[in-house]
């Protein structure tokens, strides 16, 4: 399983070799060189609720004594708003959890990381890894030009089951496509268990999870990134997305979800779940260790399967984002923690148990992992998607409003059936447009 | 009084000031700002989604304002006469707690109670209306009429405190009075207890349309102004608009809005107390 994924991931890694190859290679900073050999006191921006930034850089005070850190942690909605002015003040976070970066570079609020790209050898890395921290310098399109983020890992999402309620159901193995998924759907919903529970409540537009997910089903994932990063011309509101969305909504009005999906946050999904009051849940690697904790050998994971089977597997996998501030007074240092947690064989141990997702870095390092955990398994079934060239973007993240302000309420409305397919993708076909002429 | 108004011109003129500025750029809170005239202004009037939160802004007075002032003139009257001066004394305590209570607890609160496995529901469930359980904050249908019992929770301990204390003010005599020329409670309100509390109902009124005008704690808190758009308002708007799509001149123009439509609703309930108070 490792070699497949060392495999796939090496074979993106030659490919960015090669447009990188100019890039001079000399032997990268050592942590005295980047942080000083004096006290030093990293300014950090967290997201709270996540443990794994924190057990990092306490990991990595303990093997470099001389830098402490002094780390404010939000929730990522007020991260979200305060970003701006945070990265502009005077006290500019020398690493930061990032929202929607677009904006944030246009305004010249974040380092560029080319420098850091050339002197770390970055070109080793897998480039898929990097393309979503990329952008012009106006912000926009993304995926390409320079480096402005790094990601602390990188995740994966797909969809986890409870094992005691398939079995329950008759489920024999994991869906391979699209009307077994279907299928099994129906025969949970027969046997009185709840198929689905995803959260849709308050601020939280959850079904974009399965959305997404059977959009990259029944078209090719690159459109949707290439609206993601807003490239000229794209378009969300395309023949594909529209089967995808008409599918999700044939799943609402079949009541394969949890009735008060519009009513559920995240916490109360996850609390849902590990009570074991729905079969399947559309969400990320980032559970895996914790699920692994709570439930142990009680959860499997899956890849949204294909329409037909032997078809291409996608998902939605996004770097864990985080960038220096402009005005950093330590960004050397912050550059050299970033590497640090992509590279050091702690780091890597800290990223995966803790965190769940693939810690990301050059494909030659291991990723270290417990056999026959669900950490093993979404990392597995990352190798499957990095080797079919399924990796999206999530659609949430293309501009730094259209979450909160378009998907978020036409998820809702769709769900409650206040709104038809093709309308949802109109009016966030609309939003997008309007925040794109305005430079949200 | 120097540092009284130094604090207030700087604390609240010169951000109402700087507001009404913002208004008429285009600016995302980092880069230099565009005039744009009146083009921000526009988008508020035309713009239906910023329309239609200030009519669920309207819709809240029923639920902060009305009810509050109605249910809580029943209650002060209720009180007022019938209860024992210790019965009176709690209940009084009781019905101003959700004023001591945080906003944001009480939100968190409701929504629990609100849920779809909340006490409201299992307790209809219990009486045999299982049927119309629903996720009262999730449901679209239900939504804005949630949040503005949310309101109404809140301010109705407010409303009937204020209006104790003003018909304590109330000469009892004109009561014995009103009893030897025969009138009954209903006459008795209407003739001396409702023209006796003007002030106290004004007051209550002004500052219940003001919350309702104003609401965002309780939104933001219990629904985020969804589902979909069912329960946006005004000041979740202008929230949303300022910090996540960085629009402030359009957050700044809807404020200024909101603004003058509250001093227009506050207006006449003021210049109608003050000629009472003339007279």
């Amino acid at each position: 399983m490792l070699l497949v994924l060392a495999a796939v991931v090496a074979c993106a890694g030659a490919t960015f070799g090669a447009s990188a190859g100019a890039a001079k290679l000399k032997a990268p900073p050592t942590e005295a060189q980047a942080c000083g050999t004096k006290p030093v006191t990293m300014q950090a921006y967290f997201e709270t609720g996540f443990p794994d930034p924190i057990n990092l850089t306490k990991e990595f005070t303990r093997q470099y004594p001389n830098v402490k850190w002094h780390i404010r942690q939000d929730q990522f909605a007020v991260i979200t708003q305060n970003a701006p002015l945070t990265l502009s003040g005077p006290n500019a976070p020398d690493l930061m959890r990032l929202p929607q970066m677009s904006g944030l570079v246009h305004d010249h609020l974040l380092k560029n990381l080319d420098g850091y790209f050339k002197q770390y050898g970055w070109n080793k890395f897998p480039a898929s890894q990097l393309l979503q921290l990329r952008a012009g310098a106006s912000g926009r399109p993304r995926g390409v030009g320079s480096l402005y983020a790094v990601g602390l890992n990188y995740s994966l999402t797909g969809v986890f089951y409870n094992k005691t309620l398939a079995a329950k159901v008759g489920m024999t193995g994991t869906p391979q496509t699209l009307a077994q998924l279907d299928a099994l759907l129906a025969k949970a919903k027969a046997a009185g268990v709840t198929p689905i529970v995803q959260f849709n409540g308050g601020a939280t537009g959850g079904l974009l999870f399965p959305l997404q997910q059977l959009m990259a089903v029944y078209g090719p994932t690159t459109p949707i990134n290439n609206w993601i990063f807003q490239k000229p011309g794209g378009n969300i509101d395309t023949p594909a997305n529209l089967a995808a969305m008409n599918h999700l909504q044939q799943w609402i009005k079949a009541g394969y979800f949890n009735t008060d999906a519009n009513a559920t946050d995240y916490p109360t999904m996850m609390s849902k779940f590990e009570n074991g009051d729905g079969l399947l849940i559309f969400d990320g690697d980032w559970e895996s260790g914790n699920l692994d904790t709570k439930l142990p050998g009680q959860v499997g994971f899956f890849l949204m399967p294909p329409l037909k089977a032997g078809g291409k597997h996608a998902a939605m996998s996004a770097p864990l984002t985080y960038g220096i501030a402009a005005k950093a007074k330590h960004a050397d240092c912050a550059a050299f923690f970033s590497n640090w947690v992509s590279t050091n064989a702690k780091a890597r141990q800290i990223n995966v148990s803790v965190g769940g997702s693939n810690p990301g870095g050059p494909p030659s390092l291991k990723i270290p992992f417990k056999p026959g955990t669900l950490v093993a398994q979404t990392l597995a079934a990352g190798g499957v998607v990095a080797k079919e060239n399924g990796a999206m973007d999530f659609i949430a993240n293309a501009t730094g409003a259209i979450y909160a302000q378009a998907w978020t309420p036409e998820v809702q409305k769709l769900f409650a059936g206040q709104e038809e397919p093709p309308n949802v993708l109109k009016n966030v076909q609309s939003a997008y447009e309007q925040e794109l002429k305005t430079g949200a | 009084m120097l540092p009284a108004l130094t604090a207030y011109a700087l604390f609240v003129l010169w951000p109402i000031v700087k507001t009404i500025k913002y208004a008429f750029y285009s600016w995302d809170g980092i880069l230099p700002a565009k005039w744009v005239g009146l083009a921000n202004f526009k988008t508020v009037f035309t713009d239906h989604q910023l329309l239609g939160t200030l009519g669920h802004s309207l819709e809240l007075i029923i639920f902060f304002s009305i009810i509050p002032v109605t249910l809580g003139l029943a209650v002060a009257t209720v009180m007022n006469r019938v209860a024992s001066r210790r019965i009176s004394s709690t209940a009084r305590a009781v019905l101003f707690l959700p004023q001591v209570v945080p906003l944001v607890a009480a939100g968190i609160a409701w929504s629990w109670v609100l849920s779809s496995s909340g006490v409201v529901n299992e307790v209809l469930k219990a009486i045999g209306l299982g049927g119309v359980t629903r996720p009262w904050l999730g449901d679209f249908g239900t939504a804005l009429p949630a949040v503005g019992l949310i309101g109404a929770w809140v301010l109705l301990g407010l409303c009937t405190v204020l209006l104790l204390a003003g018909m304590s003010k109330i000469d009892r005599a004109l009561y014995e009075a009103a009893q030897l020329d025969g009138a009954g409670p209903v006459r008795e309100f209407l003739s001396i207890t409702l023209p006796g509390l003007r002030n106290e109902i004004a007051v209550c009124v002004t500052v219940t349309v003001i919350a309702a005008l104003s609401a965002f704690d309780i939104v933001y808190i219990s629904t985020r102004g969804g589902p979909g758009y069912a329960t946006t308002v005004p000041g979740l708007e202008i929230y949303q608009l300022a910090f996540f799509n960085r629009q402030v001149g359009l957050a700044s123009a809807l404020a200024v809005v909101l603004m003058v439509i509250v001093i227009l609703a506050i207006l006449p309930i003021q210049l109608l107390t003050r000629k009472d108070g003339d007279s």
